[in-house]
């Protein structure tokens, strides 16, 4: 076979600069005629080139406030989330391939009940003022969000935690009211990051101290913060010597910072110019599939959502390869009703994906004498970008299934108090979340407080109740799988796709072959996980 | 040297002798003037800055051709008085008068005219323009053209309605407090200014979300924003005006204060009224758009120009024109507006030349 | 001249007046909205129990009239409190950005408001000929677009494709002057671009208005110079709308700015007011409110007092 040498060079430049995946490389080196064992040569040469430390990192960052704070248990702008994995460090946290893997904590065990979890932590693990990260800083950073007076978010994520001991060999036990066999993962929650604590057993989070890659010098927030490594970082990695992280709250500022080359990286593109930003070669971009999705709850108890007929033929009237083509412009997974996206440890993927036939819903409506249907449906311009355009669009769809969907747009401000949980039918976007007993459990749980759908299900609770005291991975898939099936087929939320993380990099600026799925920028990690090639 | 360029000088050169022979002095100076100038553009720019101008030179010939035509067709279904002023209309009038006129035409229309529905999909997302859309697709694959027209009923509409109802308020007041005076005036003021300094896109979200987002709670929002700014400038002309011996005269004469502001007042304080109109009107359209920024605009899927230029901003950065569409639909109809409010001013100038 | 100074106090008492009623209006048109400070916070991780414990802690359990009064005691002394998220003091929170807003404004407006009145001026000079109609379509053009997408365009133009000027204003404390103005020069000429048509069609329609006076036409008889005639007898009389218009577009700049600081990532005032109305951060919200207020209050006694300086006629009432 000849040697397309011209195919090789491209493909070498395009290793090179970190635009295509080891597989793709390999698949076309050997179609433009290099053996394998060559092939594999000019990817480690290109490709593969070690980390090398250096460089100051800009990154532009969206979603950022001037009333943003360093209180952990109010963390809720994406700049900040960023933030706090580049300052701060939290005891598990989410690898790459999506595993669960240490951070301040090296190795963590349960007791066969999953009732008792026990974590050691990292001795070299240090504060950026000095001091070791000790047993009292973790339990002062979990009690944070405990207790009758905590104003934390994540109040309800620790509700089950009875009580966290010092175990005196640098280790805490958490005992748990009961078991659960996903506690590691929660404690990868952006609200849980390890703070210095007080004397008096508060945590002292005002001083913008962390035991992160990074240290902290500027802070403004709303505007944007300068960083400078960590030396004693407890991890591998924190290649860049600076970070600058600049908020950019406007889509267009964004792109223009990065296309004229005034930061190095950003957050979030707009879809809608995605296929034009990459015309330009200096410019990557990674496209995440990830556990975010687009819901759109019904309140199964109040007419006509209480009629699970009329909740299904909703489902059908959905053409969610367009909304995938339109809204989020090829980047997202279909979803199925479900909230348990491909990104998510335990998916089934044999379950039939509900397709878009309008004759079928027409025909359940008249089943359900609910023939020509007309319902309100709820969102903002801010649930995501494209949110109003979505619904126009499904709108659209379910014309053709005789339903009359009545798009009415909320305002922004105040979306979540006002319209959230408190309208019949509204659509939300969803962070993603790290394993489907997670997510089940805020959302779908008979008595969760966030219960959007108003959805009961006795079977579906059942095994929820089981699956989280299951230490064994097939059972729990198992039951994982019949969950989904509950949800598909009688559960009150539309769910058209998971959307990915979009995010575009200068092609100077490396990362490896896998970039993890659980926020943008590789985790909220890029600036530890990066470098410059 | 292409067959373009030379045709182009030819066309110039005799042009400019024409004008010359029939002793047309301006024309004569515009062509030629512009003729030198193409000579220095055309070894600059190249071919393509020619081809720029003579495009332009097109398009406003055509568009003077259509103003001249329109302005004898009014005159010629018009009778009376209102034939012999629109004689006396400027071409530049007589376009604003027929672009308003297309609007309203298309405005009124909207559901005969448009090929499609406001919310119909019918293509792929940013389908390029063919010969079932004029203008190529939106974002969902909607015809652009479509929405366009709908547009100019839905926008135009509000904005009409709004500063109407803007005017009316601010302009009664104004009037009222420079006749009146006194405690009535001072309040006026200050009312006046407490509303005017609450930055107008936080007492909109304000009123639209205790009264809910209705389309007449907007017309309201927007009347209520705006008729402080015309009720400082009525009063401003009007203080100007009432401070005249005339004024003087009439009050002594005993007349009311209806005969004052109708008689007196009024007709001296127009001009910078019908100004201001001109602007406030365009002024709306964006202040919608601004609402959509925070979510409070017109309900979808109904069109308006403000949002759908909102929606697709950012793809001007790579150099797309579909945001530029609704933008020049604003855009020409605020200069068509303004065109006629020039020549109402001038008219109402009593300025004779 | 002093019923002149006699006039401007009692219009300042009169300001303050308005300021207090201001800060009634704003501090129940925050109550209103719907939300609470406590909900934006938490966003999607509210409960009833974390909701309580906040509010408790940032006061919110008292009665709103209480409220009030609290943080008016404070106002009068000078004092506006403290951000009820961060903690800081309000003044050391928009301190800083409310001089940056100034800045650009003073930038903007230095440009816009000789440029605006000059053409006005020559607009109205050569009134109906092709220069007045051009300058009209592009001035009227160029505020028909909502001012992001003027930005949009000229960050296309001035950044992205000749590299001329940076595309983002961000600050930092050791610019130089010349620095500062490069950086943001695109804003500033957005803002230009936003204002020049008001001031300049109400220069033009104002001297016009005035062109057909007894007075210009016997200027005109006299054989004065057109040019002559417009500045010296027309534009006299003619200042009182202009400055009114003025006075409006230069607290535009200040208080109406937020699109143009997203676009550039200028670190100004808007932004600040934006983010504390979402979050209900109420003593940011009444402090951006009642200098915005105090701004414009100040314009307006200015405006007035010009429109009173410049019409003899007003300045001796009989």
């Amino acid at each position: 076979m000849k040697k397309d040498q011209a195919l090789i060079d491209r493909l070498a430049e395009e290793a090179r600069k970190g635009r295509i995946s080891r597989r793709n490389f390999m698949h076309y080196s050997l179609a433009a005629g290099l053996t394998a064992s060559s092939a594999t040569g000019l990817w480690t040469t290109t490709a593969m080139a070690q980390p090398k430390p250096g460089g100051v990192f800009r990154l532009g960052a969206h979603d950022g406030n001037t009333s943003d704070t360093h209180d952990p248990g109010t963390y809720l702008s994406f700049s900040v989330i960023q933030l706090a994995h580049t300052y701060r460090a939290y005891l598990t946290l989410i690898e790459p391939d999506g595993s669960n893997g240490p951070d301040v904590a090296t190795e963590w065990s349960a007791t066969p009940d999953a009732k008792e979890w026990t974590f050691k932590l990292n001795e070299r693990a240090t504060f950026h003022s000095g001091g070791k990260v000790t047993a009292n800083d973790v339990i002062a950073s979990m009690n944070h969000h405990r207790g009758e007076d905590s104003t934390s978010a994540a109040k309800a994520l620790l509700k089950d935690v009875e009580d966290i001991v010092d175990n005196g060999d640098n280790s805490v036990t958490f005992k748990l009211g009961s078991s659960n066999a996903d506690l590691p993962w929660l404690m990868t929650d952006y609200h849980l990051p390890i703070c210095p604590a007080n004397a008096d057993g508060s945590l002292n989070w005002q001083s913008g101290d962390g035991c992160g890659p990074y240290k902290l010098v500027e802070a403004e927030f709303g505007v944007g913060f300068r960083l400078v490594r960590h030396e004693d970082w407890h991890l591998e990695g924190a290649y860049f010597d600076e970070i600058v992280i600049q908020v950019l709250n406007d889509p267009n500022a964004r792109q223009t910072a990065l296309v004229t080359g005034d930061v190095d990286a950003i957050t979030q593109l707009e879809l809608k110019t995605l296929a034009l930003l990459q015309r330009n070669p200096q410019i990557a971009i990674d496209n995440v599939p990830s556990a975010a999705a687009i819901t759109m709850p019904m309140f199964c108890d109040t007419a006509p959502f209480d009629n699970v007929d009329v909740r299904n033929a909703l489902k059908l009237s959905i053409d969610r390869q367009e909304i995938i083509d339109k809204i989020a412009f090829g980047t997202a997974t279909m979803g199925n009703d479900f909230h348990h996206s491909p990104a998510m440890p335990y998916w089934p993927d044999d379950l039939e994906q509900t397709p878009y036939d309008p004759d079928q819903a027409k025909a359940l409506l008249k089943k359900a004498g609910a023939e020509g249907l007309s319902v309100d449906l709820s969102v903002a311009d801010s649930v995501f970008s494209g949110a109003v355009d979505l619904c126009v669009l499904y709108a659209e769809h379910a014309k053709a299934a005789g339903i009359n969907i009545n798009v009415i747009r909320e305002p922004n401000d105040g979306y979540y108090s006002d319209v959230w949980l408190k309208k019949p039918w509204c659509a939300v976007q969803w962070g993603a979340r790290p394993t489907p007993d997670v997510m089940y459990s805020l959302a779908y749980k008979d008595d969760a407080a966030w219960n959007e759908s108003r959805w009961q299900n006795a079977r579906f609770n059942e095994l929820l109740r089981t699956a989280k005291a299951e230490l064994d991975d097939a059972k729990r898939a198992e039951m994982y799988r019949e969950m989904a099936i509950l949800a598909k087929d009688d559960g009150g939320t539309v769910i058209p796709m998971f959307p990915n993380f979009v995010y575009a990099r200068r092609s100077n600026v490396m990362h490896g072959e896998q970039l993890a799925a659980s926020w943008q920028m590789d985790g909220a990690r890029a600036c530890s996980r990066w470098w410059f090639g | 040297m292409s067959e373009f360029v030379i045709i182009y000088f030819a066309l110039l050169v005799i042009a400019s002798c024409g004008a010359a022979y029939y002793g047309q002095r301006p024309a004569f100076l515009t062509l030629f003037s512009l003729t030198l100038v193409s000579f220095v553009l055309g070894i600059v720019g190249g071919v393509s800055a020619l081809q720029f101008v003579a495009i332009a030179a097109g398009l406003l010939a055509f568009a003077a051709g259509i103003s001249y035509s329109f302005r004898e067709f009014l005159v010629a279904i018009t009778k009376g008085n209102l034939s012999k002023e629109l004689k006396t209309a400027p071409l530049t009038a007589a376009f604003g008068m027929f672009v308003i006129f297309t609007y309203a035409i298309a405005g009124i229309f909207a559901p005969f005219i448009a090929p499609y529905g406001e919310a119909e999909v019918i293509a792929a997302a940013f389908a390029p323009a063919d010969e079932n859309m004029l203008l190529g697709a939106d974002q969902l694959g909607r015809d652009m053209f479509s929405r366009l027209i709908y547009g100019a009923r839905n926008t135009v509409g509000l904005a009409l309605v709004a500063t109407s109802a803007a005017f009316f308020m601010g302009a009664t007041a104004g009037l009222l407090a420079a006749t009146k005076g006194g405690w009535f005036d001072q309040f006026m003021g200050r009312f006046a200014d407490v509303v005017m300094s609450i930055p107008s896109l936080i007492f909109a979200l304000l009123m639209l979300s205790i009264f809910g987002p209705e389309i007449h709670v907007i017309i309201i929002a927007v009347a209520i924003i705006y008729a402080p700014r015309v009720f400082r400038l009525t009063r401003a002309v009007a203080g100007n005006v009432v401070v005249m011996d005339y004024i003087e005269a009439a009050k002594l004469r005993g007349e009311g204060t209806g005969y004052l502001i109708r008689r007196e007042i009024l007709p001296n304080a127009t001009a910078p009224l019908v100004a201001e109109f001109g602007l406030e009107f365009c002024f709306v359209f964006l202040l919608v758009a601004g609402l959509s920024f925070l979510g409070l605009g017109i309900q979808p899927p109904t069109a308006d120009w403000g949002s759908m230029v909102r929606e697709n901003a950012t793809l001007i950065s790579f150099g797309v024109v579909t945001p530029l569409i609704p933008a020049a639909a604003i855009a020409l109809l605020t200069v068509a507006v303004n065109f006629v409010v020039d020549w109402m001013l001038f008219r109402s100038s009593g300025l004779k030349e | 001249m002093g019923t002149l100074l006699f006039l401007i106090a009692k219009r300042l008492f009169l300001g303050l007046l308005t300021l207090l009623v201001i800060s009634v209006i704003i501090f129940f048109m925050v109550e209103l909205l719907p939300g609470d400070i406590a909900e934006a916070v938490l966003g999607m991780g509210a409960t009833e129990e974390n909701l309580a414990a906040l509010r408790k802690q940032m006061g919110l359990d008292q009665p709103a009239p209480v409220r009030y009064l609290n943080w008016l005691s404070g106002a009068v002394v000078g004092d506006f409190g403290t951000s009820l998220i961060s903690g800081e003091r309000v003044t050391t929170i928009i301190g800083q950005r409310f001089m940056n807003t100034l800045f650009l404004a003073a930038y903007a407006a230095v440009i816009a408001v000789p440029f605006a009145i000059t053409l006005g001026v020559i607009v109205a000079l050569l009134r109906n000929t092709l220069f007045d109609r051009v300058a009209n379509v592009v001035t009227l053009t160029s505020i028909s677009s909502p001012e992001f997408f003027l930005g949009y365009i000229l960050i296309l133009y001035f950044s992205v494709q000749t590299g001329m000027f940076p595309a983002i204003s961000s600050l930092n404390a050791d610019m130089t002057f010349l620095e500062l103005l490069h950086r943001t020069f695109l804003p500033a000429l957005t803002l230009v671009l936003v204002v020049t048509a008001h001031m300049m069609r109400m220069t033009r329609a104002a001297i016009i208005n005035l062109l057909a006076s007894p007075y210009i036409e016997m200027a005109r008889l006299k054989g004065m110079p057109p040019w002559k005639v417009i500045v010296k007898h027309a534009l006299p009389n003619a200042w009182a709308p202009i400055i009114n218009v003025v006075a409006l577009n230069l607290a535009y700049l200040i208080t109406g700015v937020v699109l143009v600081e997203v676009v550039f990532v200028y670190p100004g005032i808007g932004q600040s007011l934006v983010d504390a109305v979402s979050k209900r951060d109420f003593p940011v919200v009444q402090a951006c409110c009642l200098i915005f207020a105090a701004t414009f209050i100040l314009l307006n006694i200015a405006a007035d007092v010009g429109a009173i300086l410049t019409n003899p006629r007003l300045r001796h009432p009989k």
